[in-house]
């Protein structure tokens, strides 16, 4: 009975919810332009090293022949300072990157949603001290927050990674908050309570169900955002390190090939330029397709 | 309304004490053990123990993060452990050239997002919004390092139009200081040869840094404008034969502004975060490139110093864009 209710309050986990969420999403071309992209680079995270015309490259092994070579039918992308396959790079960089910002997305995803439930849910001082604290947390920029979290922890892409999460949980607790406090009152949540069901189980049987939508959505938007910390924290030189292939690193590299060697730069930049665009066409479509209130 | 500006201002007090103790978990409590990583790799145990006494880290946290707070009432941040310089005075030589780049791409953004937001809105769904749009959403997606190196390569590298990198030219001096803005020192001591160099070197970062901003400020302008236009009294306007100009004078952009100065009160938050990455790009000598430095270094007061700025100039820009928006909209001030 109650999951029943649930699922028919949010008006998208039935089937035919999910029918017509996909029919709105494919209303918008850019949407789908943003689905091809985001599965093209979900296949190079996972298949990167089989399709890399050099896989070799990245171990290591070139010829110093090939350093700087220019874009051509041999090298799509050209090749850098030690020679190594430019195309083979970047194909290889979207392992990094999507691993890392979907790992800090699901961290944060975590934390934001429990102190947002427990929040949002309990009120009283409980919200007053979680959101006391999230508002503090807001006051400094993310990147700022994250690059000294991540000098504290010392450098390693796990290091980065939770120190990005750290810095990027506030979003979610407010979301999430401001959700629960809405559904609260709700004649589902209060029927729950009265046939006796535990804090616990209206939470997480009751309420959570009906606050993933939103939480979806910014977790797909946020995903773009998240490379581009990656990234931004790649080309400070916190976080990951050369020679691990990451968009961010090769970009730091180039600069001191220019103006010459501009594919160097070029082709990365162009890869977190991409990645970013895809997965914000993507969470925008998601965002219209599955939040009523952006449906106008 | 002076009731409630004391009320905001007292609001902020819990948070500079919030603020201090997580920048100083952040920067003292966090990496372990920093006399350690000041005192180097090859330090013996007795060298350990003169740097963590010379910077008072052989105190318990509570002590030391007394001291602290009892420093920063008096101006003092620490010093470096790399340079052993005071941070508060590099604070002072590096902060405004970040504030200088921050005004720029500031009012560059708002001179620029205003009226494309206000025509996206007015053509809505046609042609100009549909450019503009687009635009909107590919310049969110745009990493600002690799915009700054591109726009370095075509404008410096390749056309030499403007300069590559820092403030000045390194033939020339500095203006006397007076705001510490080259600008406006400029100004006032009528070196109008120096004011156009400082010019054309803030030009590209400015730029860089003020893309983003650009393309938010345009979309909420845009869906402000639309929302106007929808509005009874707009229409009303309209019906009675108003000219277009003076409907978007009085009722639009008046509608708008409120909503845009809280996006403003956000990017600075956002801007002052992304020093890092502009002042890296550019050389820019401000407290991004500042931070970026030391924590590579792993120099934790410049680190400590850096982000409570930053948090506090944030907290500071939020109180006085919301005391704004109580002014442009007499409702809110009235609590």
């Amino acid at each position: 009975m109650s999951a029943r209710t649930t699922a028919e309050a949010s008006g998208t986990s039935g089937g035919e919810g999910l029918a017509r969420a996909f029919y709105r999403f494919r209303q918008n071309p850019l949407s789908l332009v943003g689905l091809v992209l985001v599965a093209l680079l979900l296949f190079l995270a996972i298949f990167g090293p089989l399709v890399a015309p050099y896989p070799e490259h990245l171990a290591g092994e070139v010829s110093v022949l090939d350093r700087f070579k220019p874009p051509s039918a041999a090298f799509w992308f050209g090749t850098n300072e030690v020679g190594q396959d430019i195309l083979s790079m970047v194909v290889a960089g979207a392992q990094v990157s999507l691993l890392s910002a979907m790992g800090v997305i699901v961290i944060a995803t975590l934390i934001g949603t429990l102190i947002g439930l427990a929040a949002g849910y309990f009120g009283t001082w409980i919200d007053e001290v979680l959101m006391r604290f999230t508002d503090l947390i807001l006051t400094l920029p993310a990147l700022i927050l994250a690059m000294a979290i991540a000098a504290g922890l010392g450098p390693s892409i796990v290091n980065m990674v939770i120190a990005l999460a750290l810095a990027w949980w506030p979003g979610f607790a407010r979301l999430v908050r401001g959700e629960v406090i809405g559904l609260k009152e709700e004649q589902f949540v209060v029927a729950a309570r009265a046939q006796g069901a535990g804090a616990g189980r209206i939470i997480f049987r009751h309420i959570l169900p009906n606050v993933t939508s939103p939480i979806i959505v910014k977790m797909s938007l946020d995903v773009g955002f998240a490379i581009l910390a990656v990234a931004s924290l790649g080309f400070i030189g916190i976080g990951v390190r050369p020679p691990t292939p990451e968009w961010g690193v090769m970009l730091s590299v180039s600069r001191s090939n220019l103006p010459h060697f501009w594919w160097t730069a070029i082709f990365p930049g162009m890869a977190i330029f991409v990645a970013v665009l895809a997965f914000n066409l993507f969470g925008e479509g998601l965002r219209q397709a599955l939040d009523p209130r952006a449906r106008r | 309304m002076l009731s409630y500006v004391l009320f905001r201002i007292a609001l902020i007090v819990p948070l500079l004490i919030g603020l201090s103790l997580l920048v100083f978990v952040i920067g003292r409590v966090l990496p372990g053990d920093p006399a350690a990583l000041a005192a180097g790799p090859y330090a013996t145990a007795e060298q350990r123990a003169a740097v963590a006494a010379e910077f008072g880290l052989d105190q318990p946290i509570a002590v030391q993060y007394w001291d602290y707070v009892t420093g920063l009432f008096e101006g003092d941040l620490g010093r470096s452990i790399m340079t052993r310089r005071p941070v508060a005075g590099d604070l002072a030589l590096y902060l405004p050239a970040t504030l200088e780049l921050v005004a720029a791409s500031l009012l560059l953004a708002v001179a620029v997002s205003i009226p494309l937001g206000l025509v996206a809105g007015l053509t809505a769904n046609r042609a100009p919004d549909m450019t503009i749009s687009a635009g909107t959403l590919s310049a969110m997606s745009m990493p600002q390092f690799f915009l700054g190196l591109v726009l370095q390569l075509i404008f410096a590298m390749w056309l030499s139009l403007l300069p590559l990198s820092g403030r000045l030219p390194f033939t020339v001096a500095p203006p006397p200081a007076v705001t510490g803005f080259y600008t406006i020192d400029s100004v006032l001591a009528g070196q109008w040869h120096t004011l156009w160099l400082s010019l054309v070197h803030l030009a590209l970062p400015a730029i860089t840094m003020a893309l983003a901003p650009i393309a938010m400020i345009t979309r909420i302008m845009r869906a402000s404008t639309m929302e106007a236009l929808q509005q009874d009294y707009v229409r009303n306007a309209r019906a009675l034969g108003l000219s277009i100009r003076l409907i978007l004078f009085k009722y639009v952009l008046k509608n708008a502004a409120s909503a845009t100065l809280t996006m403003i009160g956000l990017y600075v938050g956002w801007m002052l975060g992304s020093t890092v990455l502009v002042e890296k790009v550019f050389d820019w000598p401000g407290i991004g490139l500042y931070a970026t430095n030391a924590i590579l270094n792993q120099d934790f007061n410049p680190v400590i110093a850096v982000t409570l700025v930053i948090g506090v100039i944030f907290i500071a820009t939020n109180l006085i864009v919301d005391l704004l928006y109580g002014v442009l909209n007499p409702k809110v001030g009235d609590r």
